[in-house]
């Protein structure tokens, strides 16, 4: 059996499988529940200054994308940090902390931008017993009206000043939580490291409308005839938190600062996928919103299984095995061919695959043969766009075959097998010439 | 109740039961279910589904709307293409058409429910009572239509829609035809067929006379003189013979006629069934009169037919939802006597059938069954009621491809045509093809 176990910059757990900081952690209730139910830990719901509660409002707080059959891919909020008092918040952290020493427990602050809240709150959570606090820079609506939230973590200068501020007044790790609504993730990231962050999670939400009613004009969730942005999560969002964890990982300036991976994970495999990009822990909040603490059995299975039959014993074994391979286009193997080819076994003849190559793109595949109804890609025109498989309801009916040997149907070229990218090729002319 | 009375009877259930045997074999779908069925369109290329219609609908087109929220355009799709769509959702052998060729059939033998999708959405729209299209200007011209079945309602329907003014005129006394007649209840429950005709004619346009068959005072010369094209939509009118000894004895009845008994009672126990029946035939009618003599109370239903599964007309689906509802289908039997008690029919013998060399031969094996009602279901035959005016083959009206006859300004469609499908669904398809060419006929 795989061990799960992680050390994420000192705080330990169980598994990578921690709640995001969210309402599913926002009281011990909830809390004791996601332990007993096998969590690895928990970012406690973001707590903020001592004094009168926060005010939520009082109609819908979310609206979602649905698939088919109401599945939800996309959830958007307007929900602000939590509304229960501090000193209660407090006692409850302590309390489960102490009660489930082997958990993860890592507390969500967020202050106004000054020095002296940071230090009051940081000594206040100090004395829980917590294991980290993690710095919420992320929250797009609501606070950030406030100078909190994404309005701290759109400027760099104020990570990092709060950072530091943080690393001074207290003896726990740090971590800071970034914004997505922001044009380079790396300028935020960045600005954590050299504020003495010992990690960052990503991604916060992202600012969204989820849709607005077509019968009052109003945008969803609708408080009175009126809507405000929220902040998206949910699947849909997980390729734009795989990419600005890669941006991070590779980035030049802050490789190898942990980070604890959030976006939409979902399942075992989504957390792999976010562990192969260097995630040290992963967060997550919708799913369980939407199915219950209970995912987490078939989060911590099927990552055992899949690390059994991979032979990684450990989370380390594979960790950041897929970083390397993200590069820049223009490092893309320019001679690597390939052609989309229909097996003709599994092809139903639903005739997608015909409807979008003809209409949108390369007018590369045939629907009829011999007077039959017959799909078939002819190669001569395939550039091997991956559309057609992408439209496929079949899986694997359609598959991408690289070309080893004769020359490519289309360009005539013969089949180069040496690695050669755009920074060499004749039709740029910013080309290197190859040193003589 | 007599349940279990000898010979033939009525009330042999209580009003609950026939209630609950004649209930909507598919119920309409919830919102939910069409949406979640919807979804699992792919909405092909040149979709097979379509092409397989007889009708020609454009099927993803209707499937896409009702997964956008728009059940009433999924209607108006389908009307206009089918304006009998809400009867053909009910009653096509969906299995053998569009969702035989489903892609998702042959991906994982569970076709997309393309009938029960057409019901969600005409159902929709029908409830509104308000007709979904308008007359064209009038172009003052008038066409004859020759029975009220859904080929004659089919060409009426777009005949006005064109402009036309229409004359159906009805044998029985009321219009809809087969729909009215004789499909199997439990698939038109609540006077759906009476509902649809209503429907049809909200378009305006249409006057309906009942009462008026060929031989009954209605001359093919008449229509010909008084309207500028005529329709002929008149059906079959002749039931096949047996060629079995005895068939005249008391306790044999026609399917057909029974089931349009069936259909227009009030009173379902005051329908006698046998205790012990058997049905003679292979085809939907054979399925619909053994389905119903159970569902009538009948203890023991038995289907006798001289092939084999393979060759029956009604469907694998169809044989099956008669044996879900306990009747017994024997193969390769042939009625060759009528077993009588005095004039009572007490049964048949039958020959054991085999196929040699594509003719059916018998064996040395017979069987005697018996019985207390035995319902023939062998077919309608076409009895020529237009007095030799017309081309025919077999008996049937022959059409070309844009459903005219030999005589000019004659179109024929439904089951009086030669090569038919015997379906609704085909009725229909010809009832309009009709109507556009008579229009292209009337307007040149």
């Amino acid at each position: 059996m795989a061990d799960l176990r992680t050390n994420f910059v000192g705080i330990k757990s169980p598994n990578p499988f921690w709640l995001a900081s969210a309402p599913p952690t926002d009281k011990e209730y909830n809390v004791v529940r996601a332990f007993k139910a096998g969590w690895g830990g928990v970012v406690w719901k973001t707590l903020g200054e001592e004094g009168p509660p926060i005010v939520n409002v009082n109609g819908p707080r979310y609206g979602a994308i649905h698939g088919a059959d109401r599945r939800l891919l996309g959830l958007n909020n307007i929900e602000l940090i939590t509304d229960r008092p501090l000193q209660i918040n407090l006692q409850e952290i302590k309390k489960v902390k102490r009660e489930w020493p082997d958990r993860a427990m890592v507390v969500s602050l967020m202050v106004p931008c000054e020095e002296l809240p940071w230090k009051q709150i940081l000594a206040a959570v100090d004395e829980t017993g917590a294991d980290a606090v993690e710095l919420n820079f992320g929250c797009p609506h609501g606070m950030s009206e406030r100078g909190m939230g994404a309005s701290v973590g759109q400027v760099p200068e104020y990570i990092e000043m709060v950072a530091r501020w943080c690393k001074q007044h207290t003896r726990m790790p740090v971590i800071v939580k970034l914004t997505p609504n922001i044009t380079d993730i790396r300028y935020p990231a960045r600005a954590a490291m050299k504020g003495g962050a010992d990690a960052v999670s990503l991604i916060n939400t992202i600012s969204s409308i989820i849709s607005i009613d077509l019968d009052n004009f109003s945008p969803m969730p609708s408080i009175d005839g009126k809507g405000s942005h929220g902040g998206y999560c949910g699947p849909a969002v997980k390729p734009i938190a795989l990419n600005m964890v890669a941006e991070i990982a590779r980035d030049r300036e802050t490789a190898g600062l942990p980070i604890s991976g959030i976006g939409g994970i979902t399942n075992w495999r989504d957390a792999a996928e976010f562990i192969a990009l260097s995630c040290g822990s992963v967060q997550v909040c919708t799913a369980a919103m939407t199915y219950g603490f209970k995912i987490v059995e078939e989060m911590a299975t099927g990552l055992s299984r899949w690390m059994d039959e991979k032979g990684y014993g450990t989370i380390e074994d594979f960790r950041s095995r897929a970083v390397g391979n993200v590069t820049d286009w223009q490092y893309l193997n320019l001679n690597y061919i390939a052609k989309a080819k229909i097996d003709q076994d599994l092809c139903i003849k639903c005739g997608r695959c015909y409807a979008a190559c003809e209409d949108t793109s390369h007018q590369a595949i045939m629907q009829t043969k011999n007077g039959k109804r017959h799909f078939e890609v002819m190669d001569n025109e395939c550039v091997a766009c991956n559309l057609c498989v992408e439209v496929c309801p079949v899986e694997d009916c359609i598959t991408m075959v690289q070309q080893t040997t004769g020359s490519d149907a289309r360009t005539g070229r013969k089949i180069n097998r040496d690695y050669a990218n755009w920074t060499t090729h004749p039709n740029n002319p910013m080309a290197l010439k190859a040193a003589e | 109740m007599a349940a279990r009375v000898e010979g033939i009877a009525g009330k042999r259930l209580d009003k609950a039961q026939y209630a609950e045997n004649f209930a909507d074999l598919h119920p309409r779908l919830t919102d939910h279910e069409a949406l979640v069925e919807a979804d699992r369109c792919y909405f092909c290329y040149d979709a097979p589904c379509m092409t397989a219609c007889p009708t020609s609908i454009d099927i993803p087109l209707f499937i896409r709307q009702i997964s956008t929220g728009h059940p009433k355009s999924a209607a108006k799709t389908i009307f206009g293409q089918n304006i009998l769509g809400g009867m053909c959702a009910r009653v096509c052998p969906t299995e053998t058409l569009c969702e035989e060729v489903c892609v998702r059939e042959k991906a994982e033998g569970k076709p997309v429910k393309i009938g029960m999708l057409q019901r969600y959405a005409t159902d929709e729209l029908m409830a509104e009572k308000k007709h979904p299209f308008s007359r064209a200007k009038a172009t003052g011209k008038k066409v004859a239509v020759v029975g009220g079945g859904p080929a004659g309602l089919a060409c009426a329907h777009r005949l006005s829609m064109h402009g036309h003014e229409v004359t159906i005129f009805e044998a029985r006394k009321k219009a809809g035809g087969l729909n009215e007649f004789g499909i199997a209840a439990y698939k038109t429950v609540d006077d759906f067929a009476a509902k649809e005709v209503e429907f049809v004619l909200s378009i305006g346009g249409i006057a309906v006379k009942t009462g008026k068959a060929f031989g009954k005072g209605l001359k093919l010369k008449d229509l010909q003189r008084d309207f500028d094209a005529v329709f002929l939509g008149i059906g079959l009118q002749g039931v096949n013979a047996l060629g079995a000894k005895n068939e005249d004895a008391d306790g044999i009845e026609d399917a057909v006629n029974y089931i349009a008994e069936l259909r227009q009672a009030k009173d379902l126990g005051k329908l006698p069934v046998g205790r012990r029946v058997l049905v003679i035939g292979g085809g939907m009618t054979a399925i619909d009169i053994a389905i119903q003599s159970k569902l009538l109370g009948a203890e023991d239903v038995t289907i006798l037919y001289r092939r084999g599964p393979e060759h029956m007309k009604a469907s694998a689906y169809e044989q099956e939802l008669a044996q879900t509802r306990g009747v017994k289908i024997k193969h390769w039997v042939q009625p060759k006597k009528v077993l009588t008690k005095g004039k009572k029919a007490i049964g048949l013998k039958c020959d054991y059938v085999h196929e040699v060399k594509g003719k059916l031969v018998p064996t040395d094996e017979s069987t005697d069954l018996g019985a207390d009602m035995i319902f023939k279901a062998i077919g309608q035959t076409a009895i020529d009621v237009t007095g030799g005016a017309l081309a025919l083959s077999g008996g049937r009206i022959i059409i070309d491809a844009e459903k005219r006859t030999s005589v000019k300004g004659i179109w024929a469609g439904g089951d009086c045509v030669a090569g038919g499908q015997d379906l609704t669904v085909a009725a229909v398809d010809d009832g309009r093809r009709a109507a556009e060419s008579i229009h292209a006929y009337l307007m040149s």
